[in-house]
């Protein structure tokens, strides 16, 4: 049988993975609208007519564009990273805290 | 696919948020009952790659975009309660950090992307999965299939908002046929990706994958023993 990596080993490999994309690949993705502000702009829906993404990834103060955009992508994948093993851990918590009430 | 600020009015966006907050504290307790240990690290690290692949546009047609919304991904890989809450977190740091995705308009994104993308996809890839041959290429197909619908429902979720109460004055039928139309072609993209990473996953640790236990459990892989039925832990 094929040997298996570790959970550790594959979180870590895993994690490394979305690092280098949003750090990399990222910041060379298309910059055209997507789908929904396409469509509101071509048919001017929401304020002022058009409703273009104020969506903003960049770090103030990196004036290298790609960069900028990586940094920040770097950034948002270990606050998410960090926030969903957060919330995991407390659901799990308050569970098992419920369950040794129930005991009790 | 994130919905900005304004483009749909107080009270839509309103009734969306009452609607995400229910379904999420749904998710929590779902998730509290059936998430065992060994999966925490993997709901954060899913999370992530979510987030790093939502950057990533790709070009659908002339002029537009699209990129992963990874919500049946997410519940491929970490079950459907958890893959919700996954895709939330996404939505959440999205809109306070990054402006991507209104404040006012979180509710409805969490709606469409969160909840229709984890919760309502799954179903549909349960159906695929159990309709499909059950192995391995199998379950890639019904991930990949059942992820291309994804983006196209969310579609469709918006145009009910924007008849709701959208701002605009283009008809809700030209709103809805253009959403859904550049969504069906974001969808292929979607089921591209979702069938790739959900392979490649099954190639490395077959285990991790939540929507392959009852696969791996009719080959009797003996590591499922900590694999247990929704409750059966008191």
């Amino acid at each position: 049988m094929k040997r298996r990596a570790s959970t550790a080993a594959f979180a870590a490999g895993g994690l490394l993975v979305a690092l280098l994309l949003a750090f990399l690949v990222a910041p060379r993705a298309s910059a055209q609208p997507d789908g929904l502000n396409r469509v509101a702009i071509d048919h001017g829906l929401g304020q002022r007519g058009s409703a273009a993404t104020s969506a903003n990834y960049s770090v103030n103060g990196i004036h290298d564009a790609h960069l900028s955009t990586g940094v920040a992508g770097v950034l948002g994948v270990i606050v998410v990273f960090v926030a969903a093993v957060g919330v995991s851990k407390i659901v799990r918590t308050v569970r098992s805290r419920a369950v040794s009430e129930d005991a009790a | 696919m994130h919905i900005p600020d304004g483009l749909i009015d107080g009270g839509t966006s309103l009734a969306g948020g009452g609607i995400a907050t229910g379904g999420v504290a749904v998710c929590l307790r779902r998730t509290a009952q059936v998430l065992d240990e060994r999966q925490v690290p993997m709901v954060g690290l899913t999370a992530a790659f979510v987030f790093a692949m939502q950057m990533i546009n790709f070009p659908v047609a002339s002029g537009t975009s699209g990129h992963l919304l990874g919500g049946l991904l997410a519940a491929v890989l970490v079950g459907p309660w958890a893959g919700a809450l996954a895709v939330t977190v996404v939505l959440v740091v999205q809109a306070f950090l990054f402006a991507d995705g209104g404040l006012s308009a979180l509710g409805l994104n969490i709606v469409n992307m969160a909840l229709a993308g984890a919760l309502a996809a799954y179903a549909i890839f349960a159906v695929l999965r159990a309709l499909l041959p059950h192995t391995r290429s199998g379950l890639v197909v019904a991930s990949g299939l059942a992820g291309a619908v994804a983006p196209v429902m969310a579609s469709i979720l918006f145009s009910v908002e924007y008849a709701m109460g959208g701002n605009g004055a283009a008809s809700v039928a030209v709103v809805a046929r253009a959403m859904i139309g550049v969504h069906v072609l974001i969808g292929i993209g979607e089921g591209v990706i979702t069938a790739m990473t959900v392979s490649a996953v099954l190639a490395t640790r077959p285990d991790l994958v939540h929507g392959a236990r009852r696969l791996l459990a009719a080959d009797s892989v003996p590591l499922l023993e900590t694999i247990e039925p929704v409750g059966a832990r008191s």
